[in-house]
Parts: C-alpha cells; structure tokens; sequence
C-alpha cells in the first residue's frame, strides 16, 4: 500500500489513454442522464416537490418499499449466515449444485422471477393453494411482496459472508469451546463478530437492490394503492406512463438520494473492512 | 465428552443442512421448476407454437441486438477501466470506482427516466437531435425507439465486467507490467502477453454475466419501449402475453420465460465450469 503511494512517476504506459476512455464513456452512458434528472428536478420549486413527493400514494409507496426491503433483508441475513455457513464448512453431496444455485437470482430475468413467483403463490398455485386452505394469502399482499424481495437479495447476502467465512480459522471457535463457551456463546462471540461488516454489505446490498426491485416485485404485489402494496419503482413507471415527468423525477431524486447513501455507507464499511484485515 | 461434542456437531451439520436445503428448495428451485411445468401445461405443440409467432421472434432479435451492443461496449469498458484503476494511483480512484458501479444500485426504472429526460420531448438532448435529423435529413428517434432500448441495456449492465476483473487484476499487483514496461514493451503488448492471462475466466465470467442481464432487463427497458412486435425485448413480450391474462397468453408467457430460464441455467453452469478453471490454474501455481 505504501510503496504505491511514493511511487510518483508512471512506468506503466496508457494512463492518458485509458483516463480519457473511462472517463468520456462514464460521463455520456452513465452520468449524463442521471444528471438530466437532477436538472429536471431542479426546475420544480421546494413547494412542488414537496407537494409532489407527500402525496399520500407516494409516501405509502416509500413506507411499502422500505419496511418490506428491511424486512427482507433480515431475513435475507438470516438464511444466508446459515448459508454460507452450510456451503463454507460442511462437505456433503451435491454441495457443489447447491453453492451454483445460490446465484440464480442474479441470472434469472426479475420478469420471469415475477410472473413465476406469482403464480406459484396464488390461489391455484402449488404454495398458494394449501396456504390459501389455512386461510393465508400470499399473492397480492406484502407477504408476496416480501418473498419477491428475498428471491432477488438472497445471493448478495451469501456471496458477501462466503469468502470472510472461508478466511476464518476454526481454531479460535474450538479454542473458545475449550475453554468452556457453549455452541451458542461461541457464535455469538467469536463467530459474528467477525462477520459483522461482511454482514452489514450483504444487508446493505440487498436492501438497496430491494429498494430500486422492479420487475419481479410487480405481478406477485398486485400494485393496489388501497392496500399499500405498490412499491417506489411501480409509482414512478405509472408516472412516467401517465406522462407526468415532473412527479416521476421528484420521486426518482429522493431513490437516488437514498441509494446514494446506502451505497456511501457501504463503501465505508468496506473501507473499515479493508483496514482491519490489513493491518492486524 | 470429545465423542459426545462429535455427536452433537453432526446433530447440527445435517439440521442446518436440511434447513438450507429446504429454504433453497421452496425460495429457489420451485419458482424454476414452476415455469418449466407451466410452459408445458398445454402440450409441446402449444408450447412450440407460443415460440413461433411474429411477436416473440421481434422481441428476441431486438434482445439480442441490444444484448450484443450492450456486452461489446461494456466489455471493452470493462477492460480499459479495471486498467485504469488497479494499474495506476490517481486521486479520486475511491471515487470513480464507485461511479462506476452507479447503475448497480439504482433503480432500473430510475435508469429509463434518466434516458426519458435526456433525450425524450423534455430532455435538453431532445433539440441537439432535431437539429442533426434536419441538417441530415434524417430520423434518429432514441426514447421510444432501439437505440433507446441499447442504451438502457448498456447502462443497467455498465460496471459487470469492470467488477469481475478489478479484484483479480488487484490481486495479480503491478510488478509483471512494470518489468514489462521498463524492457521496453508497449501498452498493448503487456496487456496481452502478461494481463490478459490472468484476467481470461473472470473477463469470460463478467461477460457472460453481462450477457445474462442485458437479455433479462426489464424496469429500463420497459420505461423506453412502448412498440408490441418493434421495440419490444422478451421480458416485455412476457409481461405483455402475462398481463393480457387469459390462460392460453399466460401458459405462452411461461413459453417464452422459458427461453430465459434456459439461458440461466447455463449462466450457472457456466459460472461453475469457469470457477473450476480458475481454481485449476492457481492450485498449478501454487505447487
């Protein structure tokens, strides 16, 4: 790290090159547009905004979003510790299918994750059918809305503990136990504290990812405004297809602000992260 | 008491195994099998026959236009940009990295309302382009139009190739290029006798990946194309065929769903196989 530092002269040739290219190809792809929606918004006076942004569907929408991707994220934190705990120290058949399988979520299109979700749980559905018999509903309602959000956030939870799991030695958790922690004070001890920031970027990735969830979200949430089950993207597609730009960019500035700072506090739990693992 | 404590470690090896097998089963593998079942509910000849219309050959030659386009951009994006941050120090790398990885954590639908206000009725591209269709003669529609659908492809795709090889280029250092470069090799020389090596699975792997989502992208998308049998990607097509809500167009939406989920499961397969090189290759260099 520090030898880099120092090092002041570029031996390495193309750092014009590839500066100029990466920069030109950032700015017109990526930050150009973004920037026409902070321009575009920027033209709404304060009380329009906030006019535009306190509508009552909008707030139901933003309370839906929320409470259900922090729902979804713990429960994401959960299953994935048990997870990555599964796949990083046991060794069983089919482990390998298992440990592939994990990363469906990133490679199957969100729409065919919807419409597949959706119809598996409603009331002809396979899942849907017997709940529906026990008088719970699950298509249509934030339940659903909640097993979309966990299908997508499961992997980055997963892949997040994986590799800090691996580089844990087992030494210490059998040290702790020989000294007379239970199974449980070990974990909790030994164990998670080590996991913690791998944890809380699994959780921050997956929050976010649910936050900004479009397509598999739709079709199993049925978007009813009555019941407070449509989500932040849904309102603002709606908007856009009603042609009502300036309500569908106020609501996009406060998304972007809001994965502005998740994706802030990850970095700097990753910072943190990076430090501790390299210095001690 | 050793025995005792070996008993009870299996005890709970196989709990949070079958636990993890089951949640995996019910969150994972049933929604997969549920759209090979249901494609299939009506009978192959249905199912081959949802395949062949006008509409679906449309929408996956529009997909896999903009699946192409989007993966070459990105790819040599990719490349150039892992270069640019694990071969050099510069201050704000911290900063551009995390540029980069912008359309990651945004909304896909932010991303189509972004291209909308650029180059829509209200974007400030909008007049840039009347001019240049006036002075060419021509008629270069973006929102609305394919190029309206590339461009929403490459962004939400934008940072996975430059993600999958910025950590293996980190870990390879700088030393090799910087001998290379002081014997007096050009850029391009190094990058393809000494980097490329090393970046070959993890470049194929983010490339693949990319290809995955530029086929499955469905909030940008859907912002920017509005043309049934034009503009239309698969993922559109489905969620036309699933909202028109009859059971035969439902059962077709799972027809043509299935098409993705194939493509998937060889993203998976794939992924795996790479892995395995990958692992191949360090474990030879490490004895």
């Amino acid at each position: 790290m520090v030898k880099k530092y120092i090092k002041k002269d570029r031996v390495i040739p193309g750092f014009g090159l590839t500066m100029g290219i990466t920069l030109l190809m950032l700015s017109f792809l990526v930050l150009l547009p973004l920037l026409s929606v902070l321009v575009f918004s920027m033209r709404l006076t304060p009380q329009e905004f906030i006019q535009l942004i306190t509508k009552e569907n909008v707030i139901n929408s933003f309370q839906t979003s929320i409470l259900c991707s922090l729902i979804a994220a713990v429960i994401n934190c959960f299953f994935g510790i048990i997870l990555a705990w599964v796949l990083v120290r046991y060794e069983f058949p089919g482990k390998r299918i298992m440990d592939g399988l994990i990363e469906l979520p990133f490679a199957l299109p969100t729409a065919v994750a919807g419409i597949t979700l959706s119809k598996l749980y409603s009331d002809t559905g396979i899942l849907g059918k017997p709940l529906a018999q026990l008088g719970l509903k699950i298509s249509y309602t934030k339940v659903g809305l909640l097993i979309a959000l966990v299908f997508i956030g499961l992997p980055f939870v997963v892949r997040a503990i994986q590799p800090v799991l691996e580089k844990l030695d087992p030494q210490y958790e059998e040290a702790a136990y020989i000294l007379g922690a239970g199974r449980i004070r070990t974990f909790v001890k030994v164990v998670l504290p080590e996991l913690k920031p791998a944890l809380w970027t699994g959780f921050g990735l997956a929050f976010a990812r649910g936050m900004g969830e479009y397509g598999s979200v739709i079709y199993i949430s049925g978007n009813s405004a009555k019941e407070k089950t449509q989500v932040v993207s849904y309102v603002i597609m709606q908007k856009l297809n009603y042609v009502d730009y300036a309500g569908a960019t106020a609501i996009a500035l406060v998304m972007l602000i809001i994965s502005f700072l998740i994706l802030l506090l990850i970095n700097m739990i990753q910072i943190c992260q990076s430090r501790r693992t390299n210095y001690i | 008491m050793k025995s005792n404590r070996k008993s009870g470690s299996q005890g709970i090896k196989w709990v949070l195994i079958s636990v993890s097998v089951l949640f995996m089963a019910i969150m994972l593998v049933l929604p997969l099998v549920s759209v090979i079942v249901n494609s299939l509910s009506l009978g192959i000849p249905f199912y081959l026959k949802s395949l062949h219309t006008e509409y679906t050959l449309s929408a996956l030659m529009v997909t896999l236009l903009a699946a192409v386009i989007a993966v070459l951009v990105n790819t040599f994006f990719g490349i150039v940009a892992a270069w640019l941050i694990t071969k050099f120090s510069f201050k704000g790398k911290q900063t551009l990295a995390a540029l980069i990885d912008i359309p990651f954590s945004i909304s896909p639908v932010i991303a189509g309302l972004a291209f909308l206000m650029t180059f829509g009725r209200l974007g400030w591209a909008n007049s840039y382009i009347n001019q240049i269709n006036q002075l060419f003669g021509v008629d270069i529609k973006i929102v609305f139009a394919l190029p309206g659908v590339v461009l929403a492809t490459i962004f939400v795709t934008f940072p996975f190739v430059s993600r999958e090889i910025i950590p293996v280029l980190h870990a390879q250092g700088t030393d090799e290029e910087e001998a290379a470069a002081l014997m007096g090799a050009s850029g391009f020389y190094i990058f393809r006798k000494i980097t490329f090596p090393h970046i070959k699975w993890a470049l194929l792997y983010g490339v693949i990946l990319c290809t995955a989502r530029a086929l499955g992208e469905f909030g940008a998308v859907n912002a920017l194309s509005k043309a049934r049998g034009k503009t239309f990607t698969l993922p559109l097509e489905i969620d036309a065929l699933y909202l028109a809500g009859s059971s035969d167009s439902i059962t077709a939406a799972f027809a043509v769903s299935s098409i993705l989920v194939i493509m998937a499961v060889t993203v998976i397969v794939a992924r795996n196989i790479l892995e395995y090189q990958a692992g191949k290759k360090q474990g030879r260099y490490e004895s």
